[in-house]
């Protein structure tokens, strides 16, 4: 049986990959390549706040229903500015730096697809809280993967430059992408109820959609097999000390703050 | 490199039973990215149910120059506006 932490520890993981991936779509808020990209990607930055919302209010209620607490958990802002590192259960994905334009389009088409993949399971899943949210998402999620798949195409099988560029992007990230299909207790536990999804069900759809797609953009699928992980788990890279860094200083300067 | 993007003019249909409508251009390396960049340049805000998009170098416009040869002829034509008819005091949208 399923434990009420582990529920939340799930919920805070689905928040916390759209949080930081949030935070780094907004790192190119005027810095785009060009001005109608801008604003595209900053609606998908801001599409995904806008679910991470919806997540750490869930966790809220989550933890305020633990045995032993005061009856109320945490407020979004809690959980978004208040927390350490070690505390953040984010994809290592996510958290990867922007880098050029191509490794920010590679990041995006790794985590949108099996983001997709795994917001259909969630849409069923046996806790109607977690079903309604992920089906909110997903209407946003299925044009997230649309539209970084077009980018994919587009620049590999673009110019010399752009094709270089993208294969380096998928490559250079691919071994931040076996995490998303690694479960662990907890998400064994709670797929076990049919609250969560079978993440490692979802590796086979995920590689056939990357695979069509790579292919389309005349680009190689990576082939190495070892895999960086313990995002999930709250061990990090050193990225996001320093994204977290930058998002939480208000929040830790003027604690409460709010306009 | 935006000035290596085609430019595209952006039409927006904003519910259904309504035409189309102009509603500005934006660049696009291609008519599939035109329709998605339309998508979030112009229909953040619930603006609109259908989107087309026209590359701007395929409009045929008439030319400004040209106005009062194409226009002005129509301006002294009062007789071709339906507004010598009285009109029953119910019928009201006309």
């Amino acid at each position: 049986m399923a434990s009420d932490q582990q529920l939340l520890d799930y919920v805070l993981r689905l928040a916390d990959s759209d949080l930081i991936l949030a935070q780094r779509l907004g790192e190119w808020v005027g810095h785009g390549p060009v001005l109608e990209e801008d604003i595209a990607l900053t609606n998908v930055g801001l599409d995904l706040l806008g679910q991470a919302r919806l997540w750490f209010a869930y966790a809220g209620e989550v933890e305020g229903r633990q045995v032993g607490s005061s009856g109320a958990g945490r407020s979004e802002d809690e959980f978004a500015y208040m927390r350490e590192g070690g505390g953040f259960r984010n994809l290592l994905l996510a958290e990867q730096p922007n880098g050029n334009y191509a490794d920010t389009t590679a990041r995006q088409f790794y985590f949108d697809v099996w983001h997709e993949l795994l917001l259909r399971n969630l849409a069923v899943s046996r806790d109607r809280r977690i079903a309604e949210i992920a089906a909110k998402a997903l209407k946003e999620v299925m044009y997230h993967a649309e539209r970084s798949a077009d980018w994919v195409i587009r620049l590999g099988d673009g110019t010399e430059l752009s094709h270089t560029r993208m294969q380096s992007g998928i490559d250079d990230l691919w071994m931040y992408t076996g995490e998303m299909f690694a479960a662990d207790d907890t998400d064994l536990a709670l797929a076990a109820e049919g609250v969560a999804a079978d993440v490692g069900a979802l590796l086979p759809a995920w590689r056939d959609r990357v695979a069509a797609v790579l292919d389309l953009a005349t680009l190689t699928m990576p082939s190495a097999a070892w895999m960086q992980r313990g995002g999930k788990q709250g061990v990090h890279s050193e990225h996001l000390g320093h994204l977290l860094a930058e998002m939480q200083s208000l929040q830790r300067a003027h604690p409460g703050a709010q306009w | 490199m935006s000035h290596e993007w085609p430019l595209w003019e952006i039409f927006i249909r904003s519910q259904h039973g309504l035409a189309h409508k102009h509603v500005g251009s934006l660049h696009a390396p291609d008519a599939e990215m035109a329709v998605k960049n339309a998508r979030d340049v112009y229909t953040r805000r619930n603006e609109g149910v259908s989107i087309w998009v026209v590359r701007s170098a395929d409009i045929v416009a008439s030319s400004p120059g040209k106005k009062e040869p194409m226009f002005e002829p129509a301006s002294s034509k009062v007789y071709r506006h339906p507004t010598f008819f009285p009109m029953p005091d119910e019928v009201n949208h006309i």
